[in-house]
């Protein structure tokens, strides 16, 4: 299940790695597996430059709104840490007492310990290099992910909507501007766009006009078809079979999860979203232009 | 102050480094995660490390317009993580773009861990994408 990514304001805090004057130099095994534990489990780590002299003025760390922990070999004196910008308090952890990662984590607990609500990062980016603003993705994704800003331009809207693992926009974008980065192929991964990937793509777009003209229908007939069979099969098992058979096409063509294909909504229904979208995205480019002419008509009152 | 108060936090540098661990896919090699981390920690070269930049994105991390802050042309933001239009696009989404010419990421899908070491600490090796 995919469920939303913690808000900004509950970040967790970042970890200072500190080896600098004060405190000991780690030994490099140690050293990696702090850092390689505190990344795991979700903490931003900042490794400062060590100081330059001893004469060099002071910079204490800043934090930009996040709690911050410094982490160290103190030897059981730690040291003072103030925040540049006087925003955040700082908590001292010594490494020397106890594993780090629990005392990270017993630190944050009046703040944020992050991975709470194991959110994958799995959404689309759009390359607007690339992109049109066709608005097919849009259309074509069931799960509004997708929206378009007051000036009409398509944007990433609900990244937490997306299906895991589902890229199925992107194989239906014809301009090959949807990325997923955790994908496993170029180019929907973010590797670099070749004239191939670009034909191939606008390949893909004529295969789904000849599966019928309208590729959402027949994502649902076969859906139906399925969901049909496994109504009238008497054993459960063999009928699951029989719709992981039909699915198995489509998902090979497009990539698409089974969760995704069983929950496809009707022709009917996308080009209803499809319609709402576009009627949105013109009362939005209406109550612009509303916008501007008032303003231009103040503007023109007052003379400037 | 006492001497024994920590001075810095890699301040006047020549440029940042960013190393994104990735760590809620299996996208990216575990041994070269494992090895360009090692050597930023051997190097004495201040860093920031992330757990999953793509995460801080979709979350608009404010922590990632401090990421990408200060970098230019003579001191670029250089970035170990994976593809380059990816990288860029994240940070684009977040509403926190990296400035043109002010940063290079160093691919560790396709690079060896020596070749992006090499590329964020800035000494030789191959030329990396901006």
């Amino acid at each position: 299940m995919n469920t939303h990514p913690e808000p900004a304001s509950s970040r967790p805090p970042r970890v200072v790695l500190y080896e600098g004057r004060g405190a000991a130099h780690l030994k490099a095994g140690r050293r990696f597996e702090v850092l390689h534990e505190l990344l795991e489990a979700g903490y931003a780590v900042t490794r400062p430059a060590p100081a330059p002299s001893l004469d060099h003025e002071a910079a204490v760390t800043e934090s930009h709104g996040e709690a911050l922990i410094v982490l160290g070999e103190f030897g059981g004196g730690a040291p003072r840490w103030e925040d540049r910008a006087g925003r955040a308090a700082i908590e001292v952890v010594d490494l020397a007492h106890g594993d780090p990662l629990d005392r990270v984590h017993s630190s944050s607990e009046q703040d944020h310990a992050p991975r709470q609500n194991g959110w994958l990062p799995w959404f689309p980016v759009i390359d607007y290099d690339r992109c049109t603003n066709c608005m097919q993705c849009l259309s074509f994704c069931l799960f509004d992910v997708y929206g378009v800003d007051p000036e009409g331009k398509i944007q990433v809207r609900n990244e937490s909507n997306c299906k895991t693992n589902c890229p199925a926009c992107s194989r239906v974008c014809p301009d090959v501007a949807i990325l997923f980065p955790k994908y496993k192929k170029g180019p929907i991964n973010g590797d670099q766009v070749r004239s191939e990937d670009v034909q191939s793509e606008a390949m893909k777009v004529d295969i789904s006009a000849l599966l019928g003209g309208d590729i959402y229908s027949t994502l649902r007939d076969r859906s139906q078809n399925a969901r049909k069979r496994f109504s009238t099969e008497r054993d459960e098992s063999k009928a699951l079979l029989e719709r992981k058979k039909c699915l198995k096409q489509l998902k090979k063509d497009l990539d698409i999860p089974d969760e995704v294909l069983m929950t496809l909504p009707s022709a009917g229904e996308i080009e209803e979203r499809a319609r709402r979208a576009k009627e949105k995205m013109e009362k939005r480019k209406a109550r612009s232009k509303s916008e501007q002419d008032r303003r231009s008509a103040t503007t023109e009152e007052w003379g400037i | 102050m006492s001497d024994r108060e920590p001075r810095t936090e890699g301040r006047g540098d020549s440029g940042r480094i960013l190393y994104c661990h990735c760590a809620y896919a299996k996208v990216v090699p575990v041994e070269t995660k494992r090895e360009v981390l090692e050597q930023l920690g051997a190097s004495g070269a201040a860093f920031e490390a992330v757990p999953d930049l793509c995460e801080m994105s979709a979350r608009k991390d404010p922590a990632l317009a401090r990421l990408c802050a200060g970098g230019s042309e003579s001191a670029k933001l250089r970035i170990a993580a994976c593809y380059p239009r990816a990288v860029r696009w994240l940070f684009h989404a977040a509403g926190t773009p990296l400035a043109k010419g002010a940063f290079e990421v160093h691919n560790m899908r396709e690079q060896s861990a020596s070749e992006v070491v090499a590329g964020v600490l800035n000494q030789e090796g191959e030329p990396a994408a901006t």
